[in-house]
């Protein structure tokens, strides 16, 4: 009986004594060593590898401050969430168009006073990259590495079709009439190489509207997505589904492989020529290096002759989120990061561009994409397309993809697709502002 | 000995506790939880506001939402039946007396072992319109276009439905065990009275497993109207044009794409009361037609 009243205590007693001591063995270090900043990143492969070639050279640099590098997948849920839980890294890797929505949640820490203090300055970068970072005024996030996109063509196939490959097209309507000399079908019809296709590899399907001028809102409180530049553009994305025939593009595209792999539209010659972006080379590089290629700036509308030279302008972003332990050491790699030296050493391992204003001769000698020089001068241009920084983004962008599909598809008319677009994305907006309202985060609600 | 209880009770409460402490604070305070964030506007990053029935009078509202209940109510009523259907024609074929039925019990069970991202992958090449199995055979057969599962947007509801019979090994084995319970001299008595094999199936069979289909169909009605990994992966989106877009993809976007969670949960309780109202209601039909062994 006594023994039986002694197991209860016993046990409880143990237990304690295993939850104190794994209290003691995980029990953060506090001897003063380094202050440990944890950096939570995408990248993986080689381009894992260049950014972990800068956190070693910056934790060589000095010894106050270790930067643990960790590969995240899914970075932008698992950062939310990391934040939400009070438990989030010192610096997080996003995507640029994440900004807007992190920036509006108040989610990540401006960095006005960081970047004066330091002495980063909007001069110092290529003005479209910085700007992504800038949100209702304040700087929420610095770039990383940038992209930029042009026409991408198969020399080979251009030859074969009686085009001369060092005359590219450059307007929509040589890319058009081109693109129907490159098509090769077999005696049945179906289609064995194609010229152009707007849905290929159909990841900006939101960027048309501005090739042909438009834009996709006011930039206060206006969606504007079935603008009559908006619907010509769609008119001429679904101009290829009807000259081609839906259904065997469709069967067409069917084939295709996955993005990553040698049976890619582009490289497998499918498709001789594409919207890519700069990091096309590493695949070509990776998988068909002997595939003839060249790369110049995509071609614009006939009548609009100031839209030439366009290109999308994107870039991976590094944040300091909201909850951090460690703001000021993490702002520190940030100092290091964004130095001509960190940047460098970051864009030609993962071989891209710099978003800084200035190139080193070196960097460009060393780049190995033989088309480095257009990708770095095209976002100093004037047309240069960035997603819209609005919170409601991932919403829109969600709208307008089924809107491009339908088309596509020709289950809709442009503009069908367009004002069923704005009928559902103008009170998402309207209701987005209303609650941004509500939290006090615009002083002023625009009314126009 | 009334004192002595009392001790045993505290002393099975306090083993108890740690599942009764988890199962509150992990399961039924986010889930009264979720009432209320279901009426707030809601990111997770910070406090939320309450909106009042705001999030469910606009998802009333909102034609993606019935788009995607639409989708996910048409896989379910025919996935639903056919792989019902399909488990228990198998079970009763593996019920049959035949030399290696272990073997042929295996082979009809391995395939719902595949983990479900695998089994996407797979059948992103089976239905391939170029290259794709599938296809091939049906050329071979004399369709000389075959559709393209996958980018057809009346195609593509289809292919999963088609392909949510992969998964039936799971109920296979279930109806199986049942069918196993089945007491011989109940098939003895209907030979002696002269029935035959249908009629077997048809009056001694189905009501004696009766209450397995039920749990079966209560399952099935859970899991289909579920249904997210599979399209999630093979169909990003929902593409073609939403054809494929189901319920808990759009809850998931709202969730963690949009950061709207008061909006998705507010869609994880509607769907709670579907899925509710469909269980009674095949529970009251059961009634009838549901024979439990010994009543």
């Amino acid at each position: 009986m006594s023994e039986r009243n002694y197991t209860l205590p016993i046990l409880a007693v143990l237990v304690l004594c295993i939850f104190g001591l794994s209290e003691y063995v995980t029990r953060p270090v506090t001897n003063p060593g380094p202050v440990e900043v944890v950096y939570w990143e995408k990248w993986t492969n080689f381009e894992g590898d260049a950014i972990a070639a800068v956190v070693d050279e910056f934790n060589r640099s000095q010894n106050k401050i270790h930067v643990k590098l960790l590969t995240v997948s899914g970075i932008e849920n698992k950062t939310l969430l990391a934040i939400a839980g009070g438990n989030p890294p010192d610096l997080a890797g996003l995507y640029g168009p994440n900004v807007p929505q992190y920036a509006d949640a108040k989610a990540i820490t401006p960095l006005d006073d960081y970047c004066a203090e330091a002495g980063i300055r909007p001069e110092n970068y290529i003005r479209a990259y910085y700007d992504i970072g800038v949100i209702h005024g304040h700087v929420y996030s610095l770039p990383t590495a940038p992209a930029s996109t042009a026409l991408h063509y198969n020399r080979t196939l251009l030859a074969k079709a009686g085009i001369d490959p060092d005359k590219p097209p450059q307007t929509l309507e040589e890319l058009s009439e081109m693109s129907d000399k490159l098509v090769v079908k077999d005696p049945s019809g179906h289609i064995n190489i194609a010229g152009f296709l707007p849905a290929e590899p159909g990841w900006w399907n939101w960027v048309w509207g501005y090739v042909f001028g438009g834009r996709l809102w006011d930039g206060k409180t206006k969606i504007t997505a079935n603008s009559e530049e908006n619907v010509r553009a769609f008119e001429w994305v679904q101009s290829f589904s009807k000259k081609y025939g839906n259904r065997d593009v469709q069967t067409f595209r069917s084939g295709f492989g996955t993005f990553a792999s040698p049976q890619n539209a582009f490289l497998s010659e499918k498709v001789a020529m594409e919207l890519q972006g700069v990091w096309m080379y590493n695949f070509i590089d990776q998988y068909t290096p002997k595939l003839k290629w060249s790369a110049v700036p995509f071609p614009h509308p006939k009548d609009r002759p100031d839209l030439a030279n366009w290109t999308i302008v994107d870039e991976d972003v590094i944040v300091i989120p909201r909850g951090a332990k460690h703001p000021n050491e993490a702002f520190e790699f940030i100092k290091f990061l964004e130095s001509q030296k960190g940047m460098e050493l970051l864009c030609l391992g993962q071989r891209k561009q710099s978003p800084l204003a200035n190139m080193s001769d070196e960097f460009v000698k060393k780049h190995p994409n033989p088309f480095i020089k257009l990708f770095a001068n095209l976002p100093k241009g004037n047309n240069n397309f960035v997603t819209p920084a609005i919170g409601i983004w991932p919403e829109y962008l969600a709208e307008l993809n089924s809107a491009f599909e339908s088309i596509i598809l020709m289950k809709a008319t442009p503009r069908e697709a367009l004002n069923r677009v704005q009928e559902r994305i103008q009170p998402k907006l309207d209701s987005y502002l209303k609650v941004l309202k509500l939290r006090n985060e615009i002083a002023d609600t625009p009314t126009n | 000995m009334k004192k002595n209880s009392n001790q045993e009770a505290r002393t099975a409460m306090l083993f108890a506790s740690p599942w009764f402490i988890g199962f509150s604070v992990f399961l039924l305070y986010p889930l009264l939880a979720s009432i209320y964030y279901s009426f707030c506007d809601y990111s997770v990053l910070r406090p939320p506001i309450f909106l009042g029935a705001d999030n469910y009078v606009n998802l009333w509202r909102d034609e993606v939402f019935w788009i995607a209940l639409k989708n996910t109510l048409v896989y379910a009523v025919f996935a639903l039946p056919l792989s019902a259907l399909c488990a228990l024609v198998l079970a009763l074929l593996l019920n049959t007396k035949v030399k290696g039925m272990t073997f042929y019990r295996t082979i009809f069970f391995i395939p719902s072992l595949v983990p479900m991202v695998s089994l996407a992958v797979l059948w992103l090449w089976i239905f391939n319109g170029e290259y794709g199995v599938l296809n091939v055979f049906l050329k071979g057969i004399g369709i000389a276009s075959p559709p393209n599962w996958l980018s057809d947007t009346l195609w593509s509801k289809p292919a999963l439905i088609l392909m949510s019979m992969w998964g039936v090994g799971n109920a296979m084995v279930i109806y199986l065990a049942g069918l196993q319970d089945v007491p011989q001299q109940l098939y003895e008595a209907a030979d002696l009275d002269g029935a035959g094999g249908w009629m077997k199936i048809r009056h001694v069979t189905l009501p004696m497993i009766s209450p397995v289909i039920l749990f079966n169909v209560i399952m099935g009605i859970i899991g289909t109207l579920q249904i997210f990994t599979v399209p999630y992966v093979m169909f990003p989106g929902g593409a073609p044009a939403r054809s494929t877009y189901f319920y808990t993809m759009y809850l998931f976007d709202n969730a963690f794409i949009y950061h709207k969670m008061g909006y998705a949960c507010a869609m994880g309780w509607i769907m709670f009361l579907i899925i509710l109202g469909l269980t009674l209601i095949a529970l009251k039909f059961s009634e009838r037609h549901v024979h439990y062994g010994g009543s």
